[in-house]
């Protein structure tokens, strides 16, 4: 299992990751991502790796679960 | 005396005064000769260190409470030789107790990092201390290490001074001569620190701790405190008290005892704040001084009655927002946001917007690359919730019985 992780120094606040994996991913109010914690289940794995691609800072990453 | 027991090894401290026992009370710092005389020397050699500081308990003292033996024990599993850092940074303003370690006892402060270097193999130990906040202390420093006989290249560094300064990453990169701001771990500073070597960064307080359990065991240590946060811990007390200063006390002491060693209030107070500003509000005198109970690095503000808990905490929000690093979108916008909301209660501007601030401040906290952000939410949200009748009024009728009074210090660290 993967989770979803940001950098918070590269992120920008672009706001693509909320579009793309709206299901892991909202914005707070200022535009930066809010990602949520929990493992993220197979089945939704291929909108996360899309939204790691696409990410325009290239902040998003995914990591084992038993990963810091 | 007989010579026989003039030769002895000087015995431990036996009151809740460990690390200030031989404090002089004109002031200056307690010198080399003076020092070995109180406490004797440390063991020659290392290798009980790490098995003595995991029977202690003895958790880090720079806000964190990290246990110290794992940090040790993570440097220890990396391949380099590492070096030693001495976090004397202390960039909280309310605080001042590893400043007055290194200003009176600079030896002890030594020791500990000797120990550490002992029990790792590393020859480098920095003494980190902030540029403007910590110059008298780093005259002291210089001429305590030409007072030392061990082999151990030492470096007093002067660090650029800032609320986060401190903050392992952040000081780490300062000493590798980039900006003092903090980076995203991993790479911890036990895997690549100073010069890219594994770094065991320690604040000096924790590390004068450590000196005296290398000499006299985890059993003394544990002596003290309480069984889940062993030993002494210095507090630096301010606010509506007779006599503010830096106190040693037994961890789990309660607020009202420490209190009266500071001489007892001077005025009737409303609340007291609790580990600085990354800490919280307490209304309890009875509240017990652990780590898990939020002392942080050991600071304790005694706030008067007459002075407005909203206006105090609105300015120090703003103080903390401008401390941010600049680094990650959360923190820059969403302090600032914290700040602001608390200011327009403060002002009587405004809506009734509590729940949108409580709401921010639960979204910042994790979300920056240090734990800045995290330390400014919990002190919000203490603020809501501490102050909540003084709100209520401040949003009624623009004021509450409190007046505009400085009492938290703020001052720009520059």
């Amino acid at each position: 299992m993967k989770r979803l992780r940001v950098d918070p120094i590269e992120c920008d606040g672009h706001g693509l990751c909320a579009e793309l994996f709206p299901e892991w991913v909202e914005l707070d109010d200022w535009g930066y991502p809010i990602i949520d914690a929990r493992p993220i289940p197979a089945s939704l794995e291929r909108h996360a790796r899309k939204a790691v691609k696409e990410c325009p800072k290239l902040a998003l990453r995914l990591a084992n679960t038993n990963q810091r | 005396m007989s010579a026989a027991s003039k030769r002895r090894a000087p015995e431990a401290p036996e009151g809740v005064a460990r690390l200030l026992a031989g404090v002089r009370t004109d002031g200056r710092a307690v010198s080399a000769g003076e020092h070995f005389r109180l406490y004797g020397q440390l063991p020659a050699s290392g290798r009980e260190l790490a098995s003595e500081l995991r029977s202690s308990g003895l958790r880090g003292r720079g806000g964190g409470a990290f246990p110290v033996a794992d940090k040790l024990a993570a440097v220890a599993g990396q391949d380099r030789r590492p070096v030693i850092v001495v976090n004397a940074t202390e960039g909280e303003p309310a605080s001042s107790k590893d400043r007055a370690l290194a200003r009176l006892v600079p030896h002890l402060v030594l020791d500990g990092a000797v120990a550490a270097a002992s029990a790792l193999g590393a020859r480098r130990v920095i003494v980190a201390t902030a540029e403007h906040r910590g110059a008298g202390e780093r005259r002291t420093l210089a001429a305590a290490v030409k007072e030392r006989h061990e082999k151990i290249e030492w470096q007093i560094a002067s660090i650029a001074d800032g609320f986060v300064a401190g903050e392992e990453t952040a000081l780490v990169n300062a000493l590798n001569g980039n900006a003092g701001k903090p980076s995203v771990k991993p790479p911890y500073p036990f895997e690549r620190g100073v010069g890219g070597a594994p770094t065991l960064v320690q604040n000096a307080e924790t590390l004068a701790h450590v000196a005296l359990i290398a000499r006299f065991g985890s059993s003394w240590f544990r002596s003290l405190g309480t069984e889940k946060e062993p030993g002494t811990a210095l507090v630096t007390v301010s606010g509506a008290v007779a006599r503010p200063g830096v106190y040693e006390v037994e961890l789990g002491t309660r607020i009202s005892e420490l209190v009266l060693q500071a001489g007892g209030v001077t005025e009737p107070l409303s609340a007291s704040l609790v580990g600085g500003y990354f800490g919280g509000w307490t209304r309890d005198p009875n509240h017990q001084l652990t780590a898990a109970a939020g002392l942080g690095a050991g600071v304790i503000v005694a706030f008067p009655a007459t002075a407005c808990g909203v206006r105090e905490s609105a300015r120090v929000a703003r103080f903390l927002a401008g401390e941010s690093a600049g680094q990650c979108g959360p923190c820059v916008h969403g302090l600032d946001a914290l700040a602001s909301g608390l200011e327009q209660v403060a002002r009587a501007q405004g809506r009734d917007h509590r729940d949108q601030l409580e709401r921010w401040a639960a979204q910042v906290a994790a979300r920056g690359a240090c734990r800045h952000p995290d330390g400014v939410s919990r002190f919000v949200l203490s603020t809501l919730a501490v102050f909540a009748d003084e709100f209520a009024l401040h949003l009624r009728k623009g004021r509450c019985s409190g007046r505009d009074r400085a009492v938290l210090p703020t001052a720009k660290l520059v």
